[in-house]
């Protein structure tokens, strides 16, 4: 008897985790919005706008840690470029907010202010569309999509690996930074886009839009989670981690690992462009920075940190890195890159299972004292 | 005997017409009507001057088990890579049957259309349960779709269940591969070969690692599995090959040096000076 595909996905988490996802859940589209919209602001239970914000941007980036793990912990294949694929969600959706000011920017005009700025009378082509919300979120899948096929198709058919192929996604993300620092390139320059208004017509810094966003970034957290285990459990998941640890073996048998690795890299650019236009709309800002080489190393160092291999690690050290970076960028601001640096040595050296693997280890013993 | 071959858009080798050039059909059934498993013909191939294969022939019959043993570097590793699509020959022919050109198709392409290879350091998925091993080496459609909606069914259950008793790892079916003995994973690679249903195993020191008792368990399977398929089995160890009993070729410097029955080749003078040096 084959399974329907839905049973399959429902099988794929046992009762614990979809419990602690149903939890999650709750908490996030019923209990934050009571808590920040009906909890007065004196009480010690109201969440403040800081918050939602601050939890909301880690959510996204626990959704971009969750797709790099997919390809760093299942396939064993770091990128050191997925900030790339984030930003260009971000600024695909960027667009639509641009366009949503509408007469309301500095100039009153229909151009965004920075075009105006640059004396432009158009629209470039690439916005064509950027108006309307349903193009720009078919964007924000298929932009990250087509580079990363394109990108990928070429550096996975040469057998391009291990750290050549890291060293490779930092230069990528490293020329699209300098590509969209140019005015000329028509995002932005290093202003990038800001002074967003609206979404879909209603007021972007309302507490309500707030509180979407905020709920579907955390629908959108626990479907990739679902999608993700259920694509790591599958026979695709199996061939994957084989390619990982013997690849010469998976192309002997008659894999072919190219449209393996392709697949899961481009899957894994997709929830990245979710990931980037979820966050724009919270930050409200999106400029070419995001494309750092130094922002893609972060990303392997919050999935390093929870667990690769996993997928609540990259969730929780995405949350354990980011809330330490806040809370030490008010404190100690000069000192969190060397923080960061030396959690990462820390990390690699001491717990190469990360936080999950150190959760695991001591389950274990305590499992073996009693 | 017939095995169709279906290119798929996944492993069609770019401008592949089909036809080569000499009107041979790359790829299509495999043709043993002639007898022919496999043909090699003046192969060479070259690192940097050194020929680690010089102008090699060679010719496997349908359900042959053949033994092929040599110094170190005579070429017994590089004429696998041949074979299995890893290295591309300089010059020379390789025909699997009357009508498979070697040469013109990818690794997963010559295993899909029956060539499985057995590596001289067992190489196992680790990481997997040694029945996941042999679910993943399991002849079937390898594309990304069909792996995406894959489900065992009850028939290939049995398949594996079938193999895991003929490879006497039963009862290790869950357990971690990487935790196996080393002749154990021996034996598992042997089982991921078989569950490919290839017709042409090549196997690298298929024994090396594995206890006499082993050994000779082994020198069995391959003798009963000779006659189906055809083997193709690289060994230093003597007793081993004597037990296998088919024809041995001796290979030296990237050439035959010797061919015929085990007893022949080793009074051979030539083999006995490149074997004891001078």
């Amino acid at each position: 008897m084959r399974k329907p595909l839905t049973i399959r996905i429902l099988a794929s988490l046992d009762r614990k985790a979809w419990l602690a996802l149903g939890v999650f859940l709750a908490f996030a589209l019923i209990a934050v919005p009571v808590m920040h919209l009906v909890v007065p602001p004196e009480s010690a239970f109201h969440l403040s706008t800081y918050f939602i914000t601050l939890i909301g941007k880690i959510m996204c980036y626990a959704l971009v840690a969750v797709a790099m793990d997919l390809i760093w912990g299942y396939g064993g294949i770091l990128s050191l470029g997925h900030g790339l694929f984030f930003a260009l969600g971000g600024y695909a959706f960027g667009m639509y907010l641009m366009r949503q000011i509408g007469r309301d920017g500095s100039y009153q005009s229909d151009l965004p202010d920075f075009m105006v700025f640059l004396d432009w009378k158009e629209l470039p082509w690439f916005w064509t569309g950027s108006d309307s919300f349903g193009w720009v979120a078919f964007l924000v899948l298929a932009v990250p999509a087509l580079v990363a096929f394109v990108f990928g198709y070429f550096a996975f058919r040469s057998r391009i690996k291990g750290v050549y192929f890291s060293i490779i996604t930092q230069a990528l993300t490293y020329a699209a930074m300098l590509l969209f620092f140019r005015n000329e390139t028509g995002f932005g320059g290093n202003n990038g886009f800001t002074d967003f208004k609206r979404v879909l017509g209603v007021s972007i810094t309302s507490p309500e839009t707030r509180l979407v966003l905020f709920g579907l970034t955390a629908i959108a957290l626990a479907a990739t989670l679902v999608f993700a285990s259920w694509l790591v459990k599958s026979k695709f998941g199996r061939v994957l981690t084989a390619i990982r640890d013997a690849e010469s073996r998976v192309m002997f048998i008659g894999y072919n690992p190219l449209w393996y690795k392709l697949t899961i890299w481009v899957i894994s650019a997709m929830l990245c462009g979710i990931a980037g236009a979820l966050y724009v709309p919270q930050v409200g800002i999106i400029n070419p920075s995001e494309m750092s080489p130094a922002n893609s190393i972060e990303i392997a160092i919050w999935v390093a940190v929870g667990g690769r291999g996993t997928l609540i690690g990259p969730v929780i050290g995405a949350f354990a890195v980011n809330l330490a970076k806040s809370w030490f960028t008010v404190s100690f601001p000069e000192y969190w890159l060397f923080f960061l640096g030396l959690l990462f040595i820390v990390v690699t050296l001491m717990l190469p299972q990360g936080l999950v693997g150190l959760w695991k280890k001591l389950m274990d013993k305590k499992g073996a004292a009693a | 005997m017939n095995l169709r071959v279906e290119p798929t858009l996944d492993d069609r080798p770019e401008g592949s017409d089909g036809i080569d050039q000499m009107g041979h059909f790359v790829t299509g059934e495999l043709d043993l009507s002639h007898g022919v498993a496999l043909y090699l013909e003046d192969i060479t191939v070259s690192f940097d001057g050194f020929k680690a294969l010089n102008n090699l022939n060679l010719e496997i019959d349908a359900g042959e088990l053949r033994c092929i043993i040599g110094p170190n570097g005579a070429g017994k590793t590089t004429m696998m890579d041949v074979i299995t699509g890893k290295t591309q020959p300089d010059s020379g022919k390789a025909f699997f049957g009357q009508s498979i050109d070697l040469t013109r198709l990818t690794e997963p392409e010559i295993a899909h259309v029956g060539i499985g290879r057995k590596f001289q350091k067992p190489t196992i998925f680790e990481q997997h349960s040694v029945f996941e091993n042999l679910e993943l080496a399991m002849k079937t459609d390898k594309r990304v779709w069909k792996s995406l909606m894959a489900w065992l069914a009850g028939d290939e259950r049995d398949r594996i269940a079938e193999t895991l008793r003929l490879i006497r790892l039963d009862k290790e079916a869950d357990r971690q591969a990487g935790l196996l003995s080393h002749g154990q994973k021996q034996w598992l690679e042997i089982g991921m070969l078989l569950m490919q249903e290839p017709k042409l195993l090549l196997l690298d020191e298929p024994v090396a690692g594995m206890t006499d008792d082993e050994t000779m368990r082994t020198a069995e399977l391959f003798v009963s599995l000779a006659g189906q398929h055809s083997l193709v089995v690289v060994e230093h160890d003597m007793a081993f090959v004597e037990k296998l009993g088919g024809k041995v070729t001796v290979l030296h410097e990237g050439s035959v040096l010797a061919e015929g029955d085990l007893a022949t080749v080793q009074n051979d003078q030539r083999v006995i000076e490149v074997y004891l040096g001078r």
